[in-house]
């Protein structure tokens, strides 16, 4: 139930800031992270930048 | 044991199959249609996928893929399998495939079932897995930047024309089919238009109230557009209804008001919440239609084969050969798909041994979906669908169209059509081409019998609703990738138009982009004849036309990489394809009927209007139906030429590979061993 729940929040991006500030640490732990809000803006023009969707 | 199930699912589909080919005058169950299609996609797949990836492709499972390599926690990421199912279906499942089976109904349902079962499993699916396997082994590379690496500048051109062809093309005969759906249908506009707002609304929850809860925003949003269908009902029992009630000229500016508008804001305010609410809705719908199918099994009504397999059919002219392999682009195979396949799904595979199931997989579910659709048509009354479906300039209006259908052995009546329009909350649906509305129809039927009767009117602007909105999410995504790449074109000639945030040139490019799609919208509201029948064969050449670039970079990378024994896994239907593309281009160019060449159509056009034959509104307009028809014509000149150009083009490679002189060397990325094979081992 609990893995079915992780798979639906991956498959919807829902845990995308989070998956990114686990990557952030392991990465490149010097840096700070970007906040919640301007990830969320950053990650929705970098999806939008190309081909995304079909006929 | 296992090869006793084998055999046990080739036995079943080889009966469904023959069932569904050799029932001539009874009416067969749509069961049979899902039997054998489930039957013919488990043979494709453990037979044909799995043998390409071991043998073909030589799939390395040791090997780390980009998304390991470049993993950036963003779109470089090493994904589960089935999430990454999931992303690239959601990518490749569009409007087309529910559109393409319905048009080609026409002909009865054998045909378009054969071709949409034989053109995935043995083009479609194999492209898609293809070109993600060579994208993966390229770092992720794009079909148009492999053209370039693999075959050449020309190629490279050719890739990015045609992809900028097509979008135009794409977005047109879409927005055609949604004007078509909602002309004077109060109801279904004004639930369209509460899904702009509703977007918004969650663009701005995701964006500012609680910034990126992806999933509660779109829980939201999905309740919202609920609640829009049923108070689209209560709008059209009220004098709110005068407020909606559009006819299509209205329409085309709204929808290319609304393109433009979706082109120039910020992805989060419009665009982005908006694909949201239309992913869901779209694997909602589906899986629902599948479930609705599973237990209605409603008997088919349409037979095999029409007499319109002779090329007389009202939804669009044309013979069997080589109209239904143009009509059913996607669902049997779609070159568009190449783009996805090597765009976003590339960067998320983790293990090459996931590419089989996401690349041939996801496009088997894409198939299965245009199944359904044809299921969907099948299942209503002939008489019903083509009263539907026939443009007026064809069979005439209202009474003449009931005697013309009634003529060709389909029967139906006005009072049949008026009680169905009734049960549907429309004012009439005769004439309401671009396969939406029928489609919408034959759903709610399924849906009505499998959760209640009473609520068929509800049910029919729910399946409006839904293709509508998906409809939009491919124009307005369509328009920004259009945009995108006229910038970049642009950007050659005077720098400042290539940067993505200059405004005079966001502006321009976007007004550009829908300018064009535009053009060719209006001009398809006005046509008597639907535009649907101008259009989407123009859709379908151009879509296997990008399906033949991206199958001749395929087949390409293959003779060079020394596979020549294996060539024909994609060289067999490249030929195909190129055969087909060419005689229906052939077909709309030469040919003298009035109702398939472009030419000649223009050219009795032009002659009615000088001897002043036609009557003064039709004259009015037809100056703009001769040219765009002359323009039609060249356009398919031109896909066929671009065709043909990346055809040589990979045999003039392969040739200079054959006898040993310099070919463009083959783009791979070294092999560096995965490290996340190992901690699945220790796992």
């Amino acid at each position: 139930m609990k893995r079915l729940w992780e798979m639906i929040r991956r498959l919807s991006g829902d845990d995308a800031y989070e998956r990114y500030l686990a990557h952030c640490k392991t990465a490149h732990p010097d840096r700070t992270p970007m906040s919640r809000k301007a990830f969320f803006i950053a990650e929705q023009e970098r999806k939008w930048n190309g081909v995304r969707r079909c006929c | 044991m296992k090869k006793l199930l084998w055999f046990g699912i080739s036995i079943l589909g080889a009966a469904s199959l023959g069932d569904i080919a050799l029932a001539r005058g009874e009416a067969i169950n749509s069961l049979w249609l899902v039997a054998a299609a489930l039957c013919v996609y488990a043979l494709g797949y453990r037979f044909y996928a799995l043998w390409i990836a071991a043998k073909v492709l030589v799939i390395d499972d040791t090997r780390a893929t980009p998304a390991e390599r470049f993993d950036n926690g963003l779109d470089f990421t090493p994904t589960n399998k089935w999430v990454t199912f999931g992303h690239h279906f959601a990518a490749i499942a569009g409007p087309g495939p529910l559109v393409g089976p319905t048009l080609a109904a026409q002909f009865g349902y054998l045909p378009g079932t054969l071709w949409i079962l034989v053109g995935a499993v043995l083009g479609g699916c194999v492209q898609d897995m293809v070109i993600l396997f060579f994208s993966t082994r390229r770092d992720g590379r794009s079909l148009g930047q492999m053209a370039r690496d693999e075959l050449g500048p020309l190629g490279g051109a050719a890739a990015l024309i045609g992809t900028l062809a097509i979008m135009v093309i794409l977005i047109s005969v879409l927005g055609l089919v949604v004007v078509n759906a909602l002309k004077h249908s109060p109801w279904g506009t004004s639930t369209v238009m509460a899904t702009i707002p509703i977007a918004i609304l969650v663009g701005l929850h995701m964006r500012h109230f609680r910034p990126g809860k992806v999933l509660e925003g779109s829980l939201i949003g999905v309740a919202l557009l609920l609640f829009a269908v049923a108070s689209g009902g209560w709008i059209d029992h009220h004098d709110l209804r005068t407020l909606f009630d559009f006819d299509g000229n209205t329409l085309v500016w709204l929808v290319i008001g609304y393109g433009f508008l979706a082109a120039i804001l910020p992805v989060w305010l419009l665009l982005a919440p908006r694909d949201y609410l239309s992913t869901y809705m779209k694997l909602g719908t589906v899986a629902a239609l599948a479930l609705a199918i599973l237990v209605m099994h409603p008997e088919i009504k349409m037979p095999a084969l029409t007499r319109f397999v002779d090329g007389t059919g009202p939804i669009f002219a044309g013979r069997l050969f080589p109209f239904v392999f143009i009509t059913i682009a996607c669902g049997a195979i779609s070159g568009f798909h190449s783009l996805i396949s090597s765009g976003t799904t590339p960067k998320l595979i983790a293990n090459e041994r996931d590419i089989p199931m996401i690349g041939y997989g996801g496009m088997l579910l894409e198939s299965f979906v245009a199944i359904m659709a044809m299921v969907a048509a099948t299942v209503l009354d002939p008489g019903v669908f083509f009263a539907i479906n026939s443009p007026p300039g064809v069979v005439g209006q209202g009474m003449d169209a009931v005697t013309t259908i009634s003529s060709w052995g389909f029967p139906v009546s006005m009072e049949k059509m008026q009680a169905l329009a009734a049960d549907m909350g429309e004012k009439t649906l005769f004439a309401r081409t671009g396969g939406a509305p029928s489609l919408a129809v034959g759903m709610a039927s399924i849906f009505g019998n499998a959760f209640g009767r009473g609520l068929l009117a509800i049910w029919y602007h729910f399946a409006i609703m839904f293709e509508a909105v998906f409809i939009l999410t491919t124009l307005d995504a369509g328009t920004r990738v259009g945009r995108f790449m006229l910038q970049d074109l642009l950007g050659n000639l005077y720098k400042p138009m290539g940067r993505t945030s200059w405004y005079p040139s966001v502006l321009a490019t976007s007004a550009a982009i829908v300018a064009s799609w535009g053009y060719f919208l209006y001009i398809g509201v006005i046509d008597p004849n639907g535009g649907v029948n101008l259009l989407w064969p123009l859709f379908g050449i151009a879509n296997q036309m990008l399906a033949a670039i991206a199958l001749s970079v395929a087949t390409g990378i293959l003779i060079k990489s020394g596979k020549l024994k294996y060539a024909w896994v994609s060289g067999v239907p490249l030929a195909w394809l190129s055969f087909i593309t060419t005689s229906a281009a052939w077909e709309k160019i030469t040919s003298s009927d009035i109702r398939i060449g472009f030419f000649s159509a223009a050219d009795n056009l032009a002659e009615k209007l000088s001897l002043g034959k036609l009557p003064p509104e039709k004259a009015a307009i037809a100056p703009k139906l001769i040219f765009n028809m002359q323009l039609d014509g060249a356009l398919t000149l031109f896909f066929v030429a671009v065709l043909w150009i990346v055809i040589f083009e990979m045999l003039r490679v392969s040739w200079r590979k054959a006898i040993g002189l310099p070919v463009p060397p083959v783009s791979e990325s070294p092999h560096i061993p995965s490290r996340l094979v190992e901690d699945w081992v220790r796992d």
